[in-house]
């Protein structure tokens, strides 16, 4: 079983980032900019989710209001 | 009425009774009479403290500033921790005969529902996850078991006006229909509600945060079938872009909670008129289209979560929503004023009995700040969930009841109130660490769990008033544990249970092997565990439990 990691990574972990991108752009094709605030919303839950960790995401929730 | 009348008879509404104003001949004495403990405030904490001292033989003057029980359903939702304290207190029975027993939550967003809890999934005990009963009938109750016990003496319209803190005792002065007289006390519990006279005469006041929302409470009569659960509505179809809250108390009386916001103006929404028409939507949306109808009772309410910086000031203790306040969401103001109640009547009757120092009701301060915090903390969250009080913040929880309606990790977050569950006093000073190795959630500072034993239940086997030794096992591990007891030498009961199949769950509960002994205080938390213990670590678990070591 792989260890859960216990802090951000924050190096380049996506193989292909502009096909990332360009799908995270796609997804708001047509929306409102009220619905992609919404979605984005859902998006944020489900990627905490996925994560799992709490001291992870407190430090991605630093990192990003710290941007 | 007398209160002792209530011994004979059962009356048909509680919400009715007068009681008399009686002069005391305290009132006619020309120093201030001594009293050991004076309690301020005949509400349920009050009740239950005067009955829990006088259990204990301390005598207790009992303060009320009115002379009528609860008018108003009010406090509806009581856990099964404080089922288990009025058990201890001798009116646990005709509570729960009384009220409505329930486990179930279901939560919907507009029509449909997104998630549902079961508060207690596993059997084994002797009392539901919660009842429902209307507050003047726990009062009622309580009143009745005070009425039993002669070292509680109440005093009806009563008020007190004037506290001063003297080295060892406090002064009261306290008006009546005949005029002002003084008492003096050893240590005074107030526990006369979140507007506390008590608190405002020593200077104090809480801390916290305010919300910015207005509820309406609707107690109506129907014949209707819901079942004995806690329905909550997120933006409901019949109550657009608020919340509401159903649930079923006895005699056929539902409390409806709808969400009105911060503009909604009380006198106005409280008339009859505009209350029918929202319960008419709520059923209309229902099954019981066109069930009959009659308004009990109606009430608009704001709240805070907030609570004093401190519980003890010198020779006053507070106690209940004196000293903290909630939302409703969760049923954690009258199950944690309970529970404060049980936490200082052990500890005062101690104190008085000069078997521990008065820092033992510094830790009442301490522990009892500790459970506020956590009851303040889910309900501020619940309170955020339910009532958003930023743009973002209804973004976010919009998205977690979208994603409910189809995965679960949302279910989770989805918060309409974290319903009371006594505080586990994690780092209490009166705790003894663990040496030995435990499993499963008995940890020093835990409520003990209830579990069936040969002739009923652990709980009720339980000192009413004194430390208990449960000792596990009939091998020779019990043996050396009785014979540590034994040595030890303490003023405690103890309680045997076998490892066989009749006490199956309660070895589970307490990860018992032979020989395992658990200390318990009088308010049934755990506050020592050993696999072996021996006779001076008894006696020091005992001590530091009593704030002597």
């Amino acid at each position: 079983m792989q260890e859960t990691p216990e802090h951000l990574d924050t190096s380049a972990r996506l193989a292909a980032p502009d096909d990332f991108y360009e799908a995270l752009i796609d997804a708001h094709q047509g929306l409102s900019t009220d619905e992609s605030h919404a979605l984005n919303a859902r998006l944020v839950l489900l990627l905490a989710n996925q994560i799992g960790t709490l001291p992870v995401l407190r430090e991605a929730l630093a990192a990003a209001r710290d941007a | 009425m007398h209160i002792q009348e209530l011994r004979s008879q059962r009356p048909p509404d509680f919400q009715k009774l007068v009681f008399d104003y009686v002069r005391h001949a305290d009132q006619d004495a020309a120093t201030p009479a001594r009293h050991p403990v004076v309690i301020v405030g005949a509400g349920p904490v009050g009740l239950a403290l005067a009955i829990d001292l006088a259990q204990q033989q301390v005598p207790v003057v009992l303060l009320d500033n009115d002379h009528r029980l609860s008018t108003g359903s009010r406090a509806i939702c009581f856990s099964k921790r404080s089922l288990e304290i009025f058990d201890r207190l001798g009116c646990g029975e005709a509570m729960a005969a009384k009220g409505v027993s329930w486990k179930v939550g279901r939560v919907f967003l507009r029509g449909e529902e997104v998630y549902s809890f079961d508060l207690l999934p596993e059997d084994g005990h002797a009392r539901p996850a919660f009842v429902n009963l209307q507050q003047y009938y726990v009062e009622g109750f309580l009143a009745e078991r005070a009425a039993a016990l002669p070292a509680i003496d109440v005093r009806w319209q009563n008020k007190v006006t004037g506290v001063e803190q003297k080295g060892d005792h406090a002064l009261l002065t306290i008006a009546t229909p005949d005029g002002p007289y003084q008492l003096q006390a050893d240590w005074v519990a107030a526990c006369d509600g979140s507007r506390s006279a008590m608190r405002q005469l020593l200077g104090q006041e809480s801390h916290g945060r305010q919300f910015r929302d207005r509820f309406l409470i609707a107690d109506v009569k129907m014949k209707v079938d819901f079942p004995a659960e806690r329905w909550f509505w997120f933006d409901p179809d019949f109550h657009r872009n608020q919340s509401v809250l159903l649930h079923r108390q006895p005699d056929g009386v539902w409390r409806i909670d709808f969400q009105l916001g911060w503009d909604a103006d009380p006198e106005v929404e409280k008339r009859p008129e505009n209350i029918m028409p929202r319960v008419r939507a709520l059923l209309d949306a229902s099954p019981f289209k066109g069930a009959e109808v009659e308004l009990e009772w109606a009430s608009v309410y704001t709240f805070a979560c907030q609570r004093m910086d401190a519980f003890r000031h010198g020779r006053v203790l507070f106690a209940g929503d004196s000293a903290h306040g909630v939302s409703p969401f969760g049923a954690r103001g009258a199950n944690s004023g309970l529970q404060d109640a049980e936490n200082l009547a052990w500890k005062l009757a101690a104190v008085l009995r000069q078997q521990a120092p008065d820092a033992l009701l510094d830790s009442y301060a301490r522990e009892r700040e500790m459970a506020a915090d956590e009851n303040i903390q889910n309900s501020t969250r619940a309170t955020d969930f339910i009532t958003p009080k930023s743009e973002i913040s209804r973004l976010f929880r919009d998205a977690v009841l979208q994603l409910a309606r189809k995965h679960d990790f949302a279910r989770r977050m989805v918060n309409s109130g974290r319903l009371s569950v006594p505080a586990t006093l994690h780092g209490s000073a009166l705790n003894t660490g663990d040496a030995d190795r435990f499993e499963g959630r008995m940890v020093p500072g835990a409520v003990a769990a209830d579990a069936p034993v040969a002739d009923g239940w652990l709980l009720r086997r339980l000192g009413a008033t004194r430390f208990t030794a449960l000792v596990f096992g009939e091998g020779e591990g019990a043996q050396a544990s009785l014979r540590a007891l034994a040595a030890a030498e303490l003023p405690l009961q103890v309680e045997r249970l076998p490892l066989d199949a009749a006490h199956a769950l309660a070895a589970a509960r307490y990860d018992a092997q032979d020989g395992t002994t658990y200390l318990l205080r009088p308010d049934q938390h755990v506050c020592a565990r050993w696999r072996r213990p021996t006779a001076a670590a008894l006696r020091a678990a005992h001590d530091r439990a009593l704030a002597r070591a």
